[in-house]
């Protein structure tokens, strides 16, 4: 349970108990059966819409594509009725299988691509299975009818039941979404959308998430599939393939409010009865005219509430939630070591003809802080970003205590024991500073109460415990590079590249960073730091690597590096050198 | 065997045109609009109103005005594009959004999605239901070439030759506009780095509402080109949003000239394919196709890719 889950958990477990009692005594007085067809539709689309939230929702992949999910689902339960007579009731987990597996199968594949090229791509999975299934002869399927055992095929002659069992499908589907939410799980998918190089920095695996949230939603989506045959009796490959339908679980979600479960409710609890009313009323009178109120009601409402109406609401009506209790620091685990802790030769990295960093050879001691200098464009980034795993060197070998870094990706090297922060700060801004420390503890794989007391130590350690509740995006510059470097610490490393951790502050701020700094190097933690600022560097260093268009330009104590006639040319170039000899 | 390759090459350069107009938007504002194969569906009709008003004020002839009407389709729907942007879309994207966590991308989805059920079932009430085309007499006359070596003869229909032409001489007079203005720099620096473009001086806003008219209005001379062969309703757009996108992914994000071989790539495959595979199946090879490339080369045929961290 992450910080504070167990709270909101409890509260939304109740108000999910008083929505669906509520839903059902509804359902029960209302003896229509349009209407009550409508009452069924819709848990099924706040199901299909709690399994995209599940997945982009939280993560913010967009995907265009749960239709193939959905689809699946349908056609699976459908047709295991066709051929082996099988009852939903074992047709809806088998189809919630095949959209598990499904998933697999396209993510494998998709999780390459980034923004608006994975979303695009994953159109395409539903309309080839549309296709495909129409070529397959399965244009039009009715379910075979059952009427003498209706309760074990689903078949009800009154439709209450089958509301009732929408119903059911869809207070599973919250629960889901709910424990995903409060857990480990939704931090890692919050933390992947507000920032993903970030989060695998912090050692968590991206791609595992990603493909176990695609697993869970692609599951979901087939059970509101197979459900949605069972309410229509018939599927055809539109109907659950077509692109609708993926624009529904998107639009329900969306208009509801994203990365919340009661989001995709408050949409489906609208927008389905608006649209079916609106089907009904005025689509006799002038056909499409249903569509353009449609059209024009999800706009207005979108641009009066942006964000989606859960967070619009929440935000105006309802103080937040009071503040989870801090949890008590417990203590941070700097292991002093001895010897060489880093040793990197012959590294080696271009950019086509670029040739960013070039042989570079240096190691780091145990205990020590060394801080890396030289004029822009040097490569000092590029350096780091090999050390961690962000880009794949060309030649040469990075060893931490013995083990080779090269070849490994970001969140594994970071679970050797290398913590990393960024030129430009890398936060995830909506979550509190304590979560977004705390994914840093998670990346180093501690338990749930282990990594609130690691993250709590780490805080304290920078002297950010104050802002703990804070959202990330308030702090400060100050604050938001210690808050990286408390969660590169609560990750318990071994070594801390700091890349230009005090750019853009003040001599007072400097000032206290360099503390906090000092006091870890006393600890025993072994710190590389890239930084401009040459007055703080003497101050703090033990010993500097210069480096000038990839190579290392000279090494040593700091005093001897910075009388250095080469590192002065580097710097200030050679008519600078030819007046200071003159 | 000729005459498939003849034809994914004609309608391919079609698609090319339609792609660019999309990849204006999709390249320049980053906004994914789902309204896109609307504008397509208006710029037909705009067409054949146009042909309709050169017919009866007797001027064009028959040859010569579906053409003209197409290009026309353009102006028209560059105004409302404009309009369309500054009163919806720029409340939901833009410098606007910015900052905001997906850069407001969640908004777009449902505001574009939103135009594109009012277009369509607006469509449906003013134009009807009943499919549209416009005639010309080109539309059952074929160029025949050859006889090629094994005796083949190659039947080119005339109207999808000379839209291909027409199609081609847009694109080319829009690449030029991209590469050789001071409008095109504007547009292109905005879509490189909004807030760096604010800083020299563009005004970004208005730099996207081009780029959407633009967009719309490229779009629109597709269809209209397109009619001249096509019957279609207010809700053809569906059926070619897909096939846009496909173009411009495969192409590759904010490249015009990408935008154009994607479009035709998917043109080739959808007609060539036709040999060998049932017609149910045509569809499905584009997304395979899709599927293939996007899967080997993540930033498209012609984009490039770079983050720095």
């Amino acid at each position: 349970m992450r910080v504070g889950g167990a709270n909101r958990l409890r509260r939304d477990a109740i108000a999910l108990a008083i929505v669906t009692v509520g839903y059902a005594g509804f359902a029960a007085t209302v003896h229509n059966s349009y209407y009550q067809l409508m009452l069924t539709l819709v848990p099924i689309w706040a199901v299909l819409g709690l399994s995209w939230n599940m997945m982009s929702g939280m993560s913010g992949l967009v995907s265009f594509g749960h239709a193939s999910f959905f689809g699946i689902g349908a056609y699976v339960v459908t047709l295991a009725l066709v051929y082996w007579h099988l009852t939903p009731w074992l047709g809806i987990p088998l189809g919630m299988v095949a959209g598990a597996v499904a998933a697999v199968l396209i993510g494998l594949p998709t999780f390459r691509l980034r923004g608006h090229y994975f979303a695009l791509s994953m159109l395409a999975y539903p309309l080839a299975l549309l296709y495909v299934m129409e070529y397959l002869g399965f244009q039009e399927v009715p379910l075979p009818m059952h009427r003498d055992h209706p309760a074990l095929f689903l078949q009800f002659v009154d439709p209450l039941p089958t509301t009732l069992v929408a119903l059911g499908v869809f207070v599973l589907a919250m629960i889901a979404g709910m424990l995903v939410e409060n857990t480990r799980f939704g931090l890692a998918l919050l933390a992947i959308r507000q920032n993903e190089l970030a989060a695998e920095a912090a050692g968590l695996d991206t791609w595992k998430w990603k493909m176990r949230a695609l697993i869970g939603s692609g599951a979901i989506a087939a059970a509101a599939g197979g459900l949605y045959a069972c309410v229509l009796l018939v599927v055809t490959p539109d109907s659950v393939f077509g692109v609708i339908v993926s624009a529904q679980a998107l639009v329900v979600t969306l208009f509801g409010g994203v990365a919340t479960v009661w989001g995709p409710v408050i949409g489906a609890a609208i927008l389905i009865p608006l649209a079916e009313t609106l089907n009904a009323k005025l689509g006799n009178i002038v056909p499409g005219i249903q569509g353009v109120v449609y059209g024009v009601a999800i706009i207005a409402i979108m641009l009066a509430s942006p964000e989606g109406l859960f967070w619009t609401i929440r935000d105006r009506f309802f103080r937040a939630a009071p503040a989870a209790p801090m949890p008590a620091p417990g203590s941070l685990r700097i292991a002093p070591g001895t010897g060489t802790l880093l040793a990197v030769s012959g590294l080696s990295k271009s950019f086509g003809g670029l040739r960013a960093v070039q042989d570079v050879s240096f190691s780091v001691q145990a205990g020590e802080i060394l801080g890396i200098i030289g004029p822009n464009g040097a490569g000092k980034t590029t350096l780091f970003n090999l050390l961690n795993g962000v880009l794949a060197a060309d030649t040469g070998s990075a060893k931490l205590d013995g083990q080779e870094l090269r070849g490994r990706k970001v969140h594994a090297i970071s679970r050797l024991g290398v913590g990393r922060t960024f030129q430009v700060v890398r936060s995830f801004p909506r979550l509190p500073v304590l979560d977004n420390v705390i994914v840093g503890a998670y990346g180093a794989g501690t338990d749930d109460d282990a990594a609130a007391a690691t993250a709590a130590a780490a805080l304290e350690a920078v002297g950010l415990a104050d802002r703990a509740r804070l959202p990330a995006g308030q702090l400060t510059n100050k604050e938001l590079r210690l808050m990286e470097l408390a969660r590169a610490l609560a990750g318990s490393p071994r070594l801390l590249l700091l890349d230009e951790t005090l750019a853009g502050l003040g001599r007072d701020e400097c000032d206290a960073v360099l503390d906090v700094l000092r006091r870890l190097r006393a600890q025993g933690m072994t710190i590389v730091i890239i930084e401009h600022t040459m007055h703080a560097m003497l101050r703090l260093a033990d010993r500097f690597v210069v480096l000038d268009h990839g190579r290392v330009l000279a090494e040593g104590p700091p005093r001897a590096v910075i009388e250095d006639k080469a590192v002065i040319e580097a710097y200030l170039g050679s008519k600078f050198l030819a007046r200071q000899n003159a | 065997m000729l005459n498939a390759v003849a034809a994914g090459l004609i309608i391919g350069c079609l698609y090319g045109l339609m792609c660019i107009g999309l990849g204006l938007i999709f390249g320049i504002m980053k906004i994914v609009n789902f309204a896109q194969g609307e504008l397509l569906m208006l710029g037909m009709y705009v067409s054949v109103y146009l042909v309709g008003g050169f017919a009866a004020i007797g001027i064009f002839g028959p040859i010569v005005a579906p053409f003209v009407a197409a290009v026309l389709a353009g102006p028209v729907l560059f105004g409302g594009g404009m309009l369309l942007h500054r009163f919806l879309l720029s409340r939901v994207s833009g410098l606007t959004t910015a900052a905001r966590l997906d850069q407001g991308a969640f908004g777009q989805l449902i505001v574009t999605l939103g135009i594109s059920l009012i277009l369509q079932n607006g469509g449906l009430i003013v134009f009807g239901s009943t499919p549209q085309s416009v005639l010309t007499p080109l539309s059952a006359r074929a160029f025949i070439l050859g006889p090629f070596p094994g005796d083949a003869l190659l039947f080119l229909n005339q109207a999808r030759v000379f839209a291909c032409v027409v199609a081609i001489l847009v694109a080319v007079a829009l690449w030029l506009v991209m590469e050789r203005t001071r409008l095109g720099k504007a547009l292109r620096a905005a879509a490189d780095n909004p807030v760096a473009a604010t800083y020299m001086g563009i005004d970004v806003d208005r730099a996207y509402r081009i780029a959407f008219g633009l967009g719309a209005g490229i779009t629109a001379i597709a269809g209209g080109l397109m009619a001249t062969y096509l019957s279609f309703t207010p809700f053809v757009g569906l059926d070619y949003v897909i096939i846009m996108y496909s173009g411009v992914v495969l192409g590759g994000m904010g490249s015009i000239l990408g935008a154009f071989w994607g479009g035709l790539t998917v043109g080739f495959v959808q007609q060539v394919s036709a040999l060998v595979l049932p017609p149910q199946l045509q569809n499905a090879a584009i997304f395979v196709v899709f599927l293939l490339i996007v899967g080997l080369r993540p930033q498209g045929l012609f984009g490039r890719s770079a983050e720095r961290a």
